[in-house]
């Protein structure tokens, strides 16, 4: 029971992790809090749903469609709605007040498309839900799947931010936008990349959430709760912190919601983040600023 | 004997970065004190760690014989501690008058009302801003912005003034002026600690100075004496030149 | 001086009768609209006077607004009436002094994400306590209060809100808290108990949003979580503060009038899409008046000087 509430805990978790990496992306490269990046995932969701439901297709067909669709639809957004913004900012702090207030209109506007397209009911559909016997515990295969595909995307980013030239100009503008334009890096490339990137890594985890998860049309705000508390927890545009945190975010819900009461898994993340203020707010691998 | 900050083995890292290390020194009341070295050296993160901007990891801080270490900057700023930034912050969106009545209202005598706007006006009029009254800080010249943030300390009404780089990037004239300007604070009573780099006003402000290098302190004494320092002279222009 | 200043008291009590009397004046319909709109200048009035000079953009008025509305559903057939109030007052300083202790000496990143989530929390905690402890999902609310006596009592609150506003603004804290919105180590440096002051006005803001909230419940004859917390509501409340101006008292209620008759029109003509409405417009109104309606009256009126 234990190791099998574990298993399902690290998948989940792998989600968290996988989505909040994406969200460090944004906000740590293109320096935008993305308030309507959970909505996202649910639109991926649904569309991996319709695959599946509507032309009766593999949903992981999905994982090949939908991340690019996304990539393009994350570059939009960052072109024309969020670049006149970053460029009428006078400060950093002014850029993070527009981009929460315009994001916070756009998370309004696809949350009301997808209740117009499909309602606020719960959605689900039943792919690969065969038993599979891991370690003496019985898994789902559809989340074994989904945990495997999400540490290979992880891992994928992982290598490509590091081993990459693209990758290390993407760094060094999270790490410092003035000084990275002063080698001549593209900040303004690279900051709609990277916000692109967070875009397509979002989409993925959606069609990945979507393969075991019920999901519906207001549960976006959520994960961007989530992802916001994960990125915070591991310390801003520091992966292997989302990686960790995205686990002990994923097991305590899980623990939670089994021992305790499923109606608490949000009161236990928020208890996390709490702690998290009070004791470390830099985030676990995070650096105190100067 | 006690000064009235005594500062002990006070250190601050940044990551693996030791920024200070180990500073132990004394200023005594009405004295004016320079904090000096290389770009890099620590001056502005010891002055961040007595006005309480940062938490130093080890060491204590007394002012007047209490421990000040660790306190939050508001609480220390009540207590007699006022300083200035090395680059002017003044608020932006309050008239020169506002920005020091600000310290007026929160500082150690919280005044307000009347008697506080007069007060500011006083002030103002003391480094030399009476015609800047109702101008934003804005439409300022740097030297009267940098005029306005020294107003805006000294109606904090301090015991120990912190001055970073105060009189940096001031012209001939403006430098005379501020020299003739820091020197009437002291006949006033107020205890001055201050980082600079100009040396014509090193030698004819300072009691006494400090050197500090890669966070330690390298030398201390008498201006004339400190600067001829062997170790100072080879931390400011290198080995080479020793 | 004397008699200007005894004018414009005089004038302020003549507006606050004429509208004491709009119940009379108008129909069923005509009221409820005008209480919508004093509820909404009351939120809105109350969100700016925290976030207008903080810019800590708060996300989580329904929370307490909703707050407000369960505690006079679970008490308003057992207690007194002001006893409700008192209570639905006390559980929201309670609350936003957790938020506001916990989040305010931080940087505003960490208040907007606390706040984004915290109705869906208050809704899935009273969710889970009425499901396990009562065994009922929803709660009829069963009062003999008017809609003209509410209409009174969110007018009553209205001034109130209008006369805390209009006094801090003279006052050390509303410095203090000037200060701080242009800079806030200058201002912790200056003396000034940034977090403190923070926390105080965080309070103060939303004892106004859950009374409203306690106030309206009555409203409904029905309430459960989703109705009391629907995030539509903070999300109204954002977008006509943004549109009046958050940065002069009179200039949320300035954005309350259009859009509380536009969202009318909107909800009645639209049912199914008012949410991609009320985006979009929010979305314009963040890229088109930054400053709100009372920014761009200043501007125009200095431009020509």
């Amino acid at each position: 029971m234990l190791l099998e509430v574990t298993l399902s805990g690290v998948t989940l978790g792998g989600m968290y992790a996988l989505v909040a990496m994406g969200l460090t992306l944004q906000y740590g490269v293109a320096r935008i809090m993305n308030l309507s990046y959970g909505e996202l995932l649910i639109a991926a969701a649904f569309a991996a749903f319709w695959f599946y439901s509507g032309l009766a297709l593999n949903p992981l067909l999905g994982l090949i469609v939908v991340p690019p669709l996304a990539f393009a639809a994350s570059y939009a957004i960052y072109r024309y709605l969020l670049q006149p913004l970053v460029r009428r900012a006078k400060s950093r702090d002014q850029l993070e007040v527009d981009s929460i207030l315009a994001t916070f209109g756009l998370l309004f506007v696809i949350q009301g498309v997808m209740l117009a397209l499909f309602g606020g009911a719960y959605y689900s559909y039943s792919f690969l839900s065969v038993p599979l016997q891991f370690a003496g515990a019985t898994v789902a295969a559809n989340r074994l799947l989904a945990l495997v595909l999400a540490v290979v995307i992880g891992l994928g980013l992982y290598l490509g931010l590091t081993r990459t030239r693209l990758g290390t100009a993407v760094r060094a503008v999270a790490v410092d936008p003035v000084a990275a334009q002063l080698v001549a890096i593209d900040v303004r490339t690279a900051s709609a990349l990277a916000f692109a990137l967070g875009g397509a890594l979002v989409a993925a985890a959606g069609v990945l959430v979507s393969m075991f998860l019920t999901f519906n049309a207001n549960l976006g705000v959520v994960f961007t709760l989530k992802a916001l508390i994960v990125v915070i927890m591991g310390g801003v545009g520091n992966l292997l912190g989302a990686l960790i945190a995205g686990l002990i975010l994923g097991l305590t819900e899980n623990y939670v919601a089994t021992f305790i009461d499923p109606g608490l898994t949000l009161a236990a993340t928020y208890a996390i983040f709490l702690l998290v203020l009070l004791v470390r707010p830099q985030g676990l691998l995070g650096r105190a600023n100067r | 004997m006690s000064g009235l900050l005594e500062v002990e083995s006070l250190t601050r890292r940044f990551g693996g970065l030791v920024a200070v290390d180990g500073l132990s020194f004394s200023v005594g009341a009405g004295e004016i004190m320079g904090l000096l070295g290389p770009n890099g050296s620590g001056k502005t993160t010891v002055l961040n760690l007595l006005s309480g901007a940062l938490r130093p990891d080890l060491g204590s801080i007394a002012l007047r014989g209490q421990a000040i270490a660790g306190m939050p900057a508001h609480r220390i700023a009540r207590l007699g501690v006022a300083r200035t930034f090395q680059i002017v912050r003044p608020l932006a969106s309050f008239t020169c008058h506002d920005n020091v009545l600000t310290g007026l209202a929160f500082g150690k005598r919280r005044a307000w009302g009347t008697q506080a706007r007069a007060d500011a006006d006083t002030l103002l009029d003391r480094v030399g801003l009476a015609r800047a009254r109702d101008a934003l800080p804005g439409a300022l010249t740097y030297i009267d912005q940098k005029r306005l943030e020294l107003a805006r300390a000294l109606a904090l009404q301090p015991d120990l003034l912190l001055l970073d780089e105060w009189l940096a990037g001031l012209n001939p004239t403006e430098l005379e002026q501020g020299i003739a300007l820091i020197q009437s604070l002291r006949g006033q009573g107020i205890t001055i600690l201050l980082v600079e780099h100009v040396m014509d006003a090193i030698r004819s402000l300072c009691d006494r100075c400090l050197v500090m290098n890669t966070g330690r302190l390298i030398a201390s004494g008498l201006p004339g004496e400190v600067l001829a320092h062997p170790e100072v002279v080879r931390a400011y222009l290198g080995d080479d030149d020793a | 001086m004397m008699t200007q200043d005894a004018l414009r008291v005089l004038g302020v009590a003549a507006a606050i009768a004429g509208l004491a009397c709009v119940p009379f004046l108008l129909g069923d319909y005509g009221l409820s609209l005008a209480i919508n709109i004093v509820s909404y200048t009351v939120l809105a009035t109350a969100w700016s006077l925290f976030s207008g000079p903080t810019r800590y953009v708060s996300l989580a008025t329904v929370a307490f607004f909703g707050i407000g509305a369960y505690t006079t559903a679970v008490f308003a057939e057992t207690l007194a009436w002001p006893l409700v109030l008192l209570i639905a007052a006390g559980i929201g300083i309670l609350v936003a002094g957790i938020v506001g202790l916990s989040t305010l000496r931080l940087s505003g990143v960490y208040f907007v994400i606390f706040t984004l989530g915290l109705a869906e929390l208050v809704r899935q905690l009273v969710t889970w306590y009425e499901v396990n402890k009562t065994r009922t999902l929803g709660r009829y609310v069963f009062t003999d209060i008017t809609a003209a006596q509410i209409y009174w009592q969110l007018l009553i609150l209205a001034v109130l809100v209008f006369a805390a506003g209009f006094l801090i603004g003279r006052s050390r804290l509303g410095l203090a808290l000037r200060a701080i919105g242009d800079d806030e180590t200058v201002a912790r440096h200056s003396g000034i108990d940034a977090t403190q002051a923070k926390v105080a006005l965080f309070v103060l803001s939303t004892v106004f949003m859950t009374l409203t909230g306690a106030i309206m419940a009555p409203r409904w004859t029905y309430i459960d979580p989703a109705i009391a917390f629907n995030p539509v509501i903070s999300f109204t409340v954002l977008i006509m503060a943004l549109l009046g101006g958050v940065h002069r008292l009179y200039g949320p209620v300035m954005g309350v009038v259009p859009l509380a008759l536009l969202f009318e029109f909107l909800l009645a003509r639209f049912p199914n899409h008012f949410s991609i409405m009320v985006g979009l417009v929010f979305i314009l109104i963040v890229y088109a008046i930054p400053r709100g309606i009372v920014g761009l009256v200043e501007q125009t009126v200095r431009r020509p000087a």
